[in-house]
């Protein structure tokens, strides 16, 4: 009997009938894992920045060695698993096809893995191309492309198969993204090979920035933002069981957001030696890019017109829409932060890293979470959605909003503060207060932010054990998990 | 011309496009096209994939509204 229900586990879990469902059930373990981890690091810096002794004097744990560590972790390694488990599991599904080939997937999930397990040795020992959210070196960024033009071909491989001749709009946001980024990282990349370990980018001076910028901001405009979005389109209509408010807004929507995306990139060099025409156009295009942003997140948040009760009772449907929520802020705040004058003040600022944990936090991993939440049942031979306890997602979904909001509060009062420091003048021109005088003035807001950053890693152990219980439930009970699946897939097939 | 003609010229065709995808999306000629793609995600469940013909899948198509 045991070994029956192990059969039909084993079964379920990596044999589904039709689809592969198992690289879709292996990055979305990592994505929890690598959120853990990527977090982890997160709050321990973010400790180290309220007390620098953390370091203990170890080049390995110094802040600029884990900072990037950090962000490649949360970015590529939690956010890039929740984009590979979530498109490779919408475009089966949206396309009613199978994966064009098992083992290619495999090929995509173990050689991301060893991308990130190759950036968790490589960043701390102090190898780094020193190019933001790009440090990886040389050798890795082969591999990087490899794996990403393998995951490309398994992707769009599978959309030729579609027995529908439309292409569903989620898809059309993860081929963008997986296009745009491929080309960014590629371009940006491009590096002379000094050593195995040493490289030096092939742009010099104000160009490089200008790559660099092309890249970094593109970074979140297409993995950030396109793929994410691919995520909404495909899981809030279905946690809300009813199609998206607008197929045609959507249309429009990704039309402009992509057309508009890629010229943002100079807001981050404003007041530099970029020519100023240049840092013009970014800020003319980042201020458009609030119609594409917020006609999107209006398409997602209105896909509940009429279904408003629900968020009473599903929290997974709480985590998809207050991501919006935030979506739309951080999209509104962007715009403003981009507008020269309002840049003055904010930019090197803590203000810019509360931004972008608004849209990290906030954004992305909020609907990561709700995504997984919903399709890691399926996995087990569960209903969608169908975790082991619902209580433990609605706590989840509480520590994940209150961390948030610690963070990004904390890091407005210390940006705006640092950025009024930096500026005050006396009478006689000469600055007011020294530089350390504005960091010892953070410390509070250090601490606060150290403090969200936990609550919001806290919500990641609490989702990791809520997945090992209903692994285990559905270990235990294979047959009531048959049970549960569908009761209407039974009438279909009659 | 000079690059002044050409950014005028870039705002225009920017401009165009955008009212083209506009005109595109909301024609009214399109309109059961794209309400018919919004059901996409609903079409099927585990149970089912890929035990359908497409015949069928034009069927549950019908039942589902």
């Amino acid at each position: 009997m045991a070994m029956n229900s192990g059969l039909q586990w084993k079964f379920r879990m990596t044999e589904h009938p039709f689809y592969n469902y198992k690289v879709v059930h292996q990055f979305a373990i990592m994505t929890v894992v690598w959120g853990i981890v990527g977090m982890l690091v997160g709050v321990f810096i973010a400790a180290q920045l309220a007390w620098p002794a953390l370091n203990f004097d170890t080049a390995w744990l110094s802040f600029g060695r884990l900072r990037p560590l950090h962000t490649n972790a949360v970015i590529f390694a939690f956010g890039g698993s929740a984009l590979m488990s979530t498109s490779l599991f919408i475009v089966q599904r949206t396309c009613h096809a199978r994966l064009i080939s098992d083992r290619l997937a495999a090929f995509v999930f173990w050689g991301w893995q060893v991308v990130i397990v190759a950036a968790a040795i490589t960043l701390p020992m102090g190898f780094t191309s020193s190019k933001e959210y790009a440090e990886l070196e040389w050798p890795i960024d082969i591999l990087i492309a490899v794996v990403w033009i393998c995951y490309a071909i398994l992707f769009f491989g599978t959309i030729t198969k579609r027995k529908d001749k439309h292409i569903y709009v989620a898809n059309w946001f993860f081929g963008a993204f997986i296009i745009a980024v491929a080309i960014l990282h590629i371009i940006n990349s491009l590096a002379l090979p000094v050593t195995m370990t040493k490289s030096y980018s092939v742009y010099s001076g104000t160009i490089d920035a200008m790559v660099q910028w092309w890249y970094g901001h593109n970074a979140v405009g297409f993995f950030l933002t396109a793929g994410f979005l691919g995520i909404m389109y495909y899981f809030v209509p279905k946690q809300a069981e009813r199609p998206v408010y607008s197929y045609r807004l959507s249309v429009v929507h990704f039309w402009a957001l992509i057309a508009i995306y890629v010229w943002a990139g100079p807001h981050h060099l404003h007041y530099t030696s970029l020519p100023d025409w240049t840092q013009s156009v970014g800020m003319a295009m980042s201020l458009v890019l609030l119609a594409p942003s917020w006609g999107g997140m209006i398409n997602g948040i209105m896909t509940l017109s009429g279904a408003w009760d629900k968020l009473r009772t599903d929290p997974i449907l709480k985590f998809l829409v207050v991501s919006l929520s935030f979506y739309g802020m951080s999209t509104f705040e962007g715009p403003m932060m981009s507008i020269k004058s309002v840049n003055a003040l904010s930019h090197y600022t803590d203000w810019t890293i509360g931004h972008v944990h608004s849209g990290a936090l906030g954004w992305v991993a909020m609907i990561s979470i709700g995504a997984i939440y919903h399709l890691i049942p399926l996995m087990y031979g569960r209903k969608a959605g169908a975790m082991y306890s619902v209580k433990l997602i609605d706590l989840h979904f509480w520590l994940s909003t209150i961390g948030t909001v610690l963070y990004i509060v904390s890091m407005w009062v210390n940006g705006l503060m640092q950025g009024l420091m930096w500026r005050a003048v006396n009478s006689d021109g000469t600055l007011t207060y020294s530089f350390i005088e504005s960091v010892e003035a953070s410390y509070a807001g250090y601490v606060v932010r150290f403090i969200g950053g936990a609550i919001f890693f806290s919500g990641m152990i609490v989702m990791a054990w809520n997945i090992w219980k209903t692994r285990q439930l559905a270990l235990a009970n294979p047959t009531q998990a048959e049970e549960e699946q569908h009761p209407d897939a039974q009438e279909v097939l009659a | 011309m000079d690059i002044t003609d050409f950014r005028s010229l870039a705002t225009v065709l920017c401009a165009i496009a955008f009212t083209a995808v506009v005109w595109w999306a909301y024609g009214p000629s399109r309109k059961a096209q794209f309400d018919e793609a919004a059901k996409l995600p609903f079409l099927e469940d585990d149970e089912t994939a890929g035990r359908r013909t497409s015949d069928e899948h034009a069927d549950a198509r019908g039942s589902n509204e």
